[in-house]
């Protein structure tokens, strides 16, 4: 029998400060989303200090809710023109363009990382302000060779959101994916230069093949983050008339500004599951690769 | 033409160009417009001055929220090192019972309960628990939220430590808690380091928790009197908003940059989310 180094004492005493906090902030919400989303809370009025328990009735509301689909719709658009097309596929070129290049690397990276770690706050300002319609830093660009100014956030609101993401996003996957390729044997490539393969065939039949277990992780982790971003709210608002209104703000809509909490439990319930699929999607992926 | 890999470098260097402008621009404002004379929406550096600046600290607003900030965010590194290091510490070398599953849930949860969604019963849970427009509110929910983050990395760092270590502080009678200070904190400070400056840019940087816990104004951290700042009705002051959005990232920039020199880039890249 191995002998233990503590006593049970020591374990509990030790454990509980952080897995209280856990179970406290983190667990029991998570868990409590699930009952609340079947009253009819709301902030103020009488159904603040009691409310009903409904059932399924907020769900039964949900299914028929013209902003929910909106929301619904507007958030895949988000992930997958964002995360998906965006964020994987400028982080792959990059990482590729970049392949063996220390320099270059580093320069490259250190600029989408700072749009990654700078405060999302200040990230929204910086692209208002880059945006702005009459003295925005691209429209005077886009007027100075002649073309026409352009409204964002008016005339494109939810490509914005998109290209602001992609712009947020990208140094998650360049960094994976640049790790990835490095996880690659260079004689592999150096055999398919010798036999003169064509770049689109060492990318297809060598580097696609080596790394494909990375672009899945890759692929559902920034799916699971931009499903929960909220920043373009800090942009637009969800506006205007709730072209870029995701599930996060809608969500954010109706518990804090219309004050139906009971109402916006059951939609978080719901966006909340989807985080549980991905995230279970994502355990199980991890847990095959290290056996 | 006769050599392909100067073509392909060539090539590169011509796609990445507009990548790299498109990632620099949006940036390059924040760099230049705080020492504008007159700032604008547009990038333009005409005349260099600190003014901007000393109207920041004329900002009774901008002057407290910086203060509210460090308050938040230092609370938060203090508990969460604090509560971490120690349930790392059993996590790592005690194999209890049911202790996997633990491992298990805690990962689950801390990426399922995430965004605007978890604010809801977030939100009621500090309403029950009277923590609704509180410091407290919003440090005890950011610490909950980054703790198994926190939690797992100085376990990894624990693991590499050698049993042997300890084992011979025990056999000379030591306590668990000074096991854990005189041999394990030392060997591992660079990841407590690291945690801390983690935490502290997480917390520093939180917009959401802070925007739906607090209603005063007096107690709004830096990013939601910035946003305050900017989405107000009226003329918003460009060249003030600049200087102090600039004094808000630098701690950020820092940080990144010391993590950086520790362990490199990729080190954070599994964790930020």
């Amino acid at each position: 029998m191995k002998r233990s180094l503590m006593g049970r004492k020591v374990i509990v005493f030790f454990l509980i400060p952080a897995l209280s906090l856990i179970f406290v902030f983190l667990i029991l919400p998570g868990v409590w989303v699930l009952k609340i989303g079947m009253t009819n809370e709301t902030l103020t009025g009488p159904k603040a200090r009691n409310p009903d328990f409904v059932g399924f009735e907020n769900y039964a509301k949900v299914l028929s809710d013209r902003f929910f689909y909106n929301a619904l719709r507007i958030t895949l658009l988000f992930v997958l023109g964002s995360a998906i097309i965006g964020q994987a596929g400028l982080g792959l070129s990059l990482a590729l363009l970049t392949y063996r290049r220390r320099r270059l690397k580093s320069f490259i990276q250190s600029v989408v990382i700072l749009a990654w770690i700078i405060p999302e706050v200040v990230v929204a300002y910086l692209w208002i302000a880059f945006l702005d319609k009459d003295y925005g830093t691209l429209n005077m660009l886009l007027s100075a060779i002649g073309l026409r100014k352009i409204n964002w956030f008016y005339e494109h609101p939810l490509l914005t959101i998109i290209v602001f993401n992609v712009w947020r996003g990208t140094a998650y996957s360049m960094l994976l994916f640049s790790a990835a390729l490095e996880t690659i044997p260079p004689s592999y490539l150096e055999t398919a230069e010798v036999i003169g393969a064509s770049s689109w065939r060492k990318f297809k039949d060598v580097i696609l093949p080596n790394i494909r277990s990375y672009i899945l992780t890759d692929l559902i982790l920034i799916t699971l983050w931009t499903f929960n971003v909220f920043t373009p709210y800090l942009l637009t608002g969800g506006g205007p008339s709730f072209r870029t209104e995701l599930l996060s703000i809608y969500i954010y809509r109706t518990a804090f500004r219309y004050f139906k909490l009971g109402y916006g439990a059951s939609i978080a319930t719901i966006a909340l599951l989807i985080n549980f699929a991905l995230a279970m999607f994502y355990l199980s992926l991890s847990r095959r690769k290290r056996t | 033409m006769r050599d392909p890999r100067r073509a392909s470098r060539i090539v590169s260097y011509i796609l990445l160009a507009p990548i790299a402008a498109f990632f620099v621009s949006p940036i390059l404002w924040l760099i230049v417009t705080p020492f504008s004379i007159r700032p604008s929406l547009f990038i333009s550096l005409n005349g260099f001055t600190l003014n901007n600046f000393a109207r920041v600290f004329q900002n009774r607003t901008a002057v407290n929220a910086f203060r509210n900030s460090l308050i938040i965010s230092v609370s938060v590194v203090v508990l969460v090192t604090t509560c971490a290091l120690l349930a790392a510490y059993v996590l790592s070398r005690q194999d209890f019972k049911g202790r996997n599953v633990l491992l298990y849930m805690l990962v689950l949860f801390s990426s399922v309960v995430s965004g605007a969604a978890a604010m809801v019963p977030i939100f009621i849970l500090n309403l029950r628990l009277g923590l609704i427009n509180t410091e407290l509110g919003v440090i005890l929910t950011l610490s909950g939220g980054i703790m198994p983050t926190a939690l797992f990395i100085l376990k990894d760092f624990f693991d590499s430590i050698p049993r042997t270590y300890e084992e011979a502080a025990l056999v000379d009678g030591s306590s668990p808690l000074q096991v854990m200070f005189r041999i394990f904190l030392p060997l591992s400070s660079k990841g407590v380091i690291v945690i801390a400056m983690l935490v502290f840019t997480q917390s520093w940087s939180n917009f959401l928790v802070p925007f739906v816990l607090l209603r005063s104004t007096s107690k709004y951290p830096v990013s939601v009197a910035i946003y305050t700042f900017f989405s107000e009705v009226g003329v918003p002051d460009i060249g003030m908003i600049s200087a102090y959005a600039f004094l808000y990232t630098l701690p950020v920039i820092f940080a990144y940059v010391l993590i950086e020199r520790k362990f490199g880039f990729s080190f954070y890249g599994g964790i930020k989310g």
